[in-house]
């Protein structure tokens, strides 16, 4: 879990937030409805973490905010994912 | 000759016609037959009539999508009101100068958003009545709703020159303008649509955009009009990629329409090789340019629907289309032309000198005829400046430079301005800047856009701090979303120790523009 919450930190970082300090990116921090990360970046999140974690995520989980707002919650759909 | 018919004489005409046949199909899936929509369209009017609105009046719309937000477009024209939609996930000080600025008489609320009405606008003004509404299908005020007669309250008949509703864009001075629109603007774009699209009541329509969003007019109205069904997608439905290949199967979608944007993610990202989408007939896109490499790709994916580019500002709603041909050459790169003028709009194209241009060269899109808007509201100066007379006809400024191609279809080169198009929404970057500058550690704002490799549009924020000041990316982001609609927050921010000028102390745009391309 901490693994993943630190691959999505970097991820989140490189792609969207380059320049940030990485300490303000908190585990807490909400990313959609604070409009830090918009859908379509979502989208590429999502699909980003399909591919590397060999995992799916279903229209509904991809569509649900709290799946998606922060790295705590991301993190957390994707490790039960990766059982 | 009967009267006029206004915009809602369209849903009564249908429910005397098709009182059992679905009108409306709401997010939660809940249906109403055309009889039921209309009387409780016809609640909402006699409420309003009971709590003082006059034919005129403006009445403001701060919901969510679904029938209760539609009940009450209805039910406002009904009473001969002046609906005003607003965006009701963006900033409360947003909405609340929108609605002071055009002086609601009243206002329909989403219990989320009450903030809103929290203090008076900056002008003092209230709207002296507020109907709050609860979670989900649940009218916190149904008991009042449920006490109002079901028949069309008598109240005088609209003409083709009253105002039916106002919908505020992005303005360059950092406040959003209410472009006024009449009846006539609205049913002369709903009868041209008939011409083109030749709905039937088997028709089943979406209703992708929001109702502040012009895209809303041909939604709402032409199936209502036709007897057809409307199926309101929700906002986080109509975000969600994945999920809309799937509802258009459900639901066997006859007619779409939407931004390009929401259909490049779905075509990128809807696996909808996976989704049965036949039943489509007509594909419309309208509000910004549509990147050939998915538009080929959709083409491949749905081969047999008919797909149109509609292009118009919300001043004039539609006033150029073009048939994308079913087969999209594999080496075309450029985007498809806006095409030929509507049946119901004459156009010209002006040149540097104010006058028009000989045929085949660029200029000016200049649109005249019974969409184009009465003007901006209380905002007489603006208004002015967007029309030019010309014939004796009142031309209106697109602002858009276009050339005619080889088959007299108008092709898109750019603006003049600092107006650009994403995700289907105009922004005025000087409104984001206006935003950005109210940040307390902001000396420096610039915001720019471009379109990396061809892609959509990505705005750019770069900023200078004050002394002293440390400025982020996630602090900038967060205070853009406090002011800012969700669609005008930059994607990414610069940050420089001064921002570059020209030779006489301004911005250098062109400057901030090479080193964002990477030139």
């Amino acid at each position: 879990m901490s693994d993943v919450k630190e691959y999505l930190r970097d991820y989140i970082l490189q792609e969207f937030l380059p320049g940030e300090s990485r300490e303000n990116l908190t585990d807490d921090l909400p990313l959609r409805t604070s409009g830090i990360l918009n859908s379509i970046k979502l989208l590429q999140l999502i699909g980003h973490l399909e591919e590397k974690y060999g995992i799916a995520f279903d229209a509904h989980e991809a569509g649900n905010v709290a799946n998606f707002d922060t790295i705590e919650g991301m993190a957390s759909l994707v490790s039960s994912k990766k059982g | 000759m009967p009267d006029f018919t206004t915009l809602s004489d369209y849903l009564e005409a249908s429910a005397t016609r098709s009182p059992d046949r679905p009108a409306v199909v709401d997010p939660s899936g809940e249906t109403l037959s055309y009889r039921t929509f209309d009387e409780r369209a016809n609640r909402v009017a006699n409420w309003l009539v009971s709590v003082g609105v006059q034919p005129g009046d403006r009445v403001g719309i701060c919901l969510p999508k679904g029938i209760n937000s539609l009940s009450c477009v209805f039910g406002i024209l009904k009473a001969g009101g002046v609906y005003v939609p607003v965006d009701y996930t963006a900033p409360s000080e947003r909405n609340r100068y929108i609605f002071s600025n055009c002086q609601v008489k009243a206002a329909f609320v989403d219990h989320r958003c009450t903030k809103v009405f929290e203090q008076p606008g900056d002008n003092g003004h209230m709207p002296g009545t507020i109907m709050v509404f609860g979670e989900s299908k649940q009218w916190i005020s149904a008991d009042i709703l449920a006490q109002q007669p079901t028949t069309r309250p008598k109240v005088p008949r609209r003409g083709p020159d009253d105002l039916a509703y106002i919908l505020y864009t992005s303005g360059s001075t950092g406040l959003p303008k209410g472009v006024m629109l009449s009846q006539e603007n609205g049913t002369s774009y709903v009868d041209w649509c008939t011409e083109v699209f030749s709905p039937t009541a088997d028709d089943r329509f979406t209703s992708h955009a929001p109702f502040h969003f012009d895209l809303s007019i041909l939604d709402i109205y032409v199936p209502i009009k036709h007897g057809a069904t409307l199926y309101i997608i929700s906002e986080e439905l109509g975000k969600n990629a994945a999920a809309l290949g799937p509802f258009i199967e459900q639901n066997r979608i006859t007619c779409w329409y939407s931004v390009p944007s929401i259909l490049s993610l779905m075509t990128q990202f809807g696996k909808l090789e996976l989704c049965d989408c036949s039943s489509l007939r007509i594909v419309n896109f309208a509000g910004e340019v549509f990147p050939v490499k998915y538009l080929r790709r959709l083409r491949e994916l749905w081969p047999h629907p008919r797909f149109f580019n509609l292009y118009g500002p919300t001043e004039t709603n539609v006033c150029t289309y073009f048939e994308v041909p079913k087969h999209v050459p594999p080496e075309r790169e450029e985007p498809y032309p806006i095409g030929k003028v509507c049946s119901h709009c004459k156009d010209l194209v002006i040149g540097d000198d104010g006058r028009p241009v000989p045929h085949g060269e660029e200029g000016l899109l200049y649109i005249a005829g019974k969409p184009v808007l009465q003007g901006y509201w209380a905002d007489p100066e603006r208004t002015n400046k967007a029309f030019l007379t010309f014939n004796g006809e009142r031309y209106y400024n697109t602002g858009d430079v276009v050339r005619p191609d080889e088959n007299g279809d108008y092709v898109f080169l750019g603006r003049k301005d600092r107006m650009v198009k994403r995700h289907g929404y105009r922004i005025e970057l000087g409104e984001i800047e206006a935003a950005l500058y109210k940040h307390p550690g902001v000396a420096e704002a610039a915001a720019i856009a471009f379109s990396p490799g061809g892609d959509a549009v990505t705005i750019q924020a770069v900023l200078a701090p004050k002394p002293g000041a440390k400025l982020g990316i996630i602090a900038m982001k967060q205070h853009s979303a406090a002011t800012l609609p969700a669609y005008m927050i930059p994607d990414t921010f610069v940050f420089l120790d001064q921002l570059p000028q020209t030779s006489t102390g301004k911005i250098d745009y062109q400057a901030l523009l090479r080193q964002a391309r990477g030139g």
